[in-house]
């Protein structure tokens, strides 16, 4: 109970920055134009270190996941080393020239796995966070737009999914699935974000219903059809972004958990470190180095959405302005 | 004298909310606007003017509040009127603009189609067209270089273009009826001059008819014919504005007219403004509200509510009204 609370004060309070935004800038009696939102935060991120490392993270993996095909010395999927692990007790074969991280447990060459690991990772991260995204982008647009009954409906369900820790529910969604693959995982995954997303964007728009800019619209007859799709929605988005970064952190670590417990992705030809570090467990007393690798870079990617997340969310949030 | 364009009858608007005593921020007010003229609504914070104007446009929130009387516009009740068909005639029939340009635009949406959305919503043409109609009124309002405007962002404007632009907007319709709720009060004062300057030129080469609602009196007498005071949600006086001007007949409009500064009093003395706030009203129901500030205030004002009764010859039919049981006398008129 007292999870689910902070949950969704944490979710509220982020929906309520962006009404504050607008407070605080309004009452400007200047007659000079001011700096857009935009142009504020982004001034005052480029002086954050936090910020510029996660950028500096998150870029690098993009720009790996981009490259890899040409980084990676060999096919993820070839077995080079089949030989030595038929041959040898060690069914994990050690570093080699040309093999500067060895192999894996079925002979296939462990750095180019890991390098176009990224591929999968990315699509992973990203994809389950944009089909939470959309998701929540309908809810919290018919919640937030409409109010009455429509909204009442869509917040109790979003309630109810909020109240069950989300990796659980991610769990139970991906133990459905009668044939697992990229995609239950994905759809797994993005299912949890959806609440929050909802909830998120309904706040936004509440704040953004009661604003001085979509009063001013009414008072000219614009339509309300308009004024939820020009006026309402498009200046409820910034904490929606936020929370977008941090999801794709989230999703990145839920989806190496799933494989972890076996309800990942079973085709291991296309490689992706949340499924390699769950193919590693069996080997990890002798060869921990299989878990290092995938998990370490999880570990990065994760740090370098959330400090650019965490920082985005500073900049736009006017308690923490000057 | 013409038929009125817009004529308020009874307007009550009461706030109810959960556990609180019902709030009477309208409270029976009453007044005219002709076609072209410039009417006042003055008073201080509080009084109930945004909420007048509010349930004019029918812009009140849905819940929470419940509106009485009439609001006779050319022969309709608007209050009567369905929502689709108040959409219908807000921005077409009747204009309002705010007090706060900056938050009053959207920031993500440049003043271009801003304006155009406006043209389009009401008029049946392309896009283009919109766009050039919204060209041409920035033009209108004295925004310089229209044409790249257009493209810019509100954060990008200065305060006053801003409210030149919302006034391009309130405008490109050509509305018969205007409401300015306190329009330059966010502005620097040389930019309040101008704005107020050119609301007068607009409304007047155009024939609209103009609801100004300040709390200022020196904006009323730079621009209105007629004038209602409020207090405390009820209208306490009424007179075309020479009149209110050379004889302020109630305490209150004596006390506001004290506390404008005048360019022939001595720098740095004190203006007089009047005590106390409007925290200490008393109930309308069964005395005056404004006894406890009101310097004439006698034992008849606490014991029963004066009504608006007809005085004077002002108003521009000879309407003018008092709600005051003990006038001001010319000798004690402010100065
Ligand atoms: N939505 C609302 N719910 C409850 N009370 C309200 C609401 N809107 C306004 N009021 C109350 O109605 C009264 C009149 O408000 P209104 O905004 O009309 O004042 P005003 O004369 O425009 O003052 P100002 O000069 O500050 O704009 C105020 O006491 C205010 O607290
Ligand atoms: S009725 Fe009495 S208290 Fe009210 S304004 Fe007149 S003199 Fe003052
Ligand atoms: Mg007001």
């Amino acid at each position: 109970m007292n999870l689910m609370s902070s949950k969704k004060e944490r979710i509220d309070s982020l929906a309520a920055s962006v009404a504050e935004v607008e407070v605080a800038e309004a009452g400007t009696v200047k007659d000079t134009g001011g700096e857009s939102l935009i142009a504020g935060a982004w001034r005052r991120l480029r002086r954050n270190p936090i910020f510029l490392i996660g950028l500096t993270l998150t870029a690098l993996f993009v720009l790996l996941a981009i490259i890899s095909p040409w980084l990676a010395p060999w096919d993820p999927a070839a077995q080079p080393l089949i030989d030595k692990v038929e041959r040898q007790s060690n069914p994990v074969p050690g570093p080699e020239p040309g093999h500067p991280l060895g192999g894996d447990n079925r002979g296939r060459d462990l750095l180019s796995r890991v390098l176009i690991g990224s591929q999968q990772t990315l699509v992973v991260g990203v994809v389950a966070t944009l089909i939470g995204l959309s998701g929540g982008l309908v809810l919290g647009t018919v919640a937030g737009a409409f109010g009455g009954w429509a909204d009442a409906l869509v917040m109790r369900v979003v309630d109810v999914m909020l109240s069950i820790p989300g990796l659980l529910l991610a769990f139970s969604l991906a133990a459905l699935a009668a044939r697992p693959s990229q995609w239950t995982v994905i759809i797994a995954i993005a299912i949890v974000q959806i609440p929050i997303f909802a909830r998120l964007l309904r706040g936004s728009m509440l704040a953004q219903r009661h604003s001085d800019h979509v009063l001013a619209a009414r008072a000219l007859g614009v339509r309300p059809s308009l004024i939820v799709m020009r006026h309402m929605l498009p200046n409820s988005m910034g904490p929606v972004i936020v929370q977008s970064t941090l999801v794709v952190a989230t999703s990145i670590i839920d989806a190496a958990a799933l494989s972890f417990l076996g309800l990942g992705n079973p085709d291991d030809r296309r490689p992706e470190w949340g499924q390699m570090l769950g193919a590693s467990q069996q080997y990890l007393n002798e060869h921990p180095h299989l878990a290092f690798w995938p998990a370490g870079c999880i570990i990065v990617v994760a740090l370098g959405f959330t400090l650019m997340g965490e920082s985005l969310r500073e900049a736009l949030d006017p308690k923490t302005r000057r | 004298m013409s038929e009125p364009l817009l004529s308020v009858r009874d307007l009550k608007v009461t706030f109810t909310r959960q556990g609180a005593e019902p709030f009477h921020a309208v409270d029976g007010v009453s007044f005219d606007v002709r076609p072209g003229q410039t009417v006042g609504l003055v008073g201080e914070s509080g009084c109930g003017k945004s909420v007048t104007s509010l349930a004019i446009m029918g812009l009140l929130p849905r819940r929470g509040n419940s509106v009485s009387g009439q609001v006779m516009f050319e022969g309709t009740d608007l209050l009567g009127l369905s929502d689709k068909q108040m959409r219908e005639r807000r921005g077409r029939d009747l204009g309002m603009i705010f007090q706060d340009p900056l938050s009053s635009l959207n920031p993500v949406v440049s003043i271009g189609v801003q304006v155009a959305e406006v043209v389009q919503r009401h008029r049946q043409v392309s896009k283009s067209v919109a766009m050039e109609e919204a060209r041409a009124m920035l033009d209108k309002v004295g925004i310089p270089d229209p044409r790249r405007r257009l493209r810019e962002y509100p954060h990008q404007l200065s305060g006053g273009m801003r409210q030149r632009a919302l006034i391009a907007m309130a405008l490109a319709c050509r509305p018969r009826l205007l409401i300015a709720d306190e329009p330059t009060t966010a502005l620097d004062v040389t930019i309040q001059a101008q704005i107020l300057a050119l609301l007068k030129d607009l409304v007047s080469e155009s024939d609209t008819a103009l609801v100004m609602i300040t709390h200022d009196l020196g904006v009323v007498a730079g621009m209105c014919d007629d004038v209602n005071v409020l207090y405390g949600g009820r209208l306490v006086e009424r007179n075309m504005r020479h009149d209110l001007f050379a004889a302020p007949a109630h305490p209150y409009t004596n006390g506001l007219l004290g506390s404008i500064p005048r360019l022939d009093s001595a720098r740095g003395e004190p203006l007089d403004p009047i005590p106390g706030s409007v925290s200490d009203n008393l109930p309308w129901a069964e005395s005056c509200a404004f006894a406890p500030r009101c310097p004439s205030a006698a034992p008849d004002c606490l014991a029963s509510s004066p009504e608006l009764v007809p005085h004077g010859g002002g108003g521009t039919d000879g309407e003018g009204a008092l709600r005051c049981f003990h006038p001001v006398v010319p000798a004690e008129v402010a100065r």
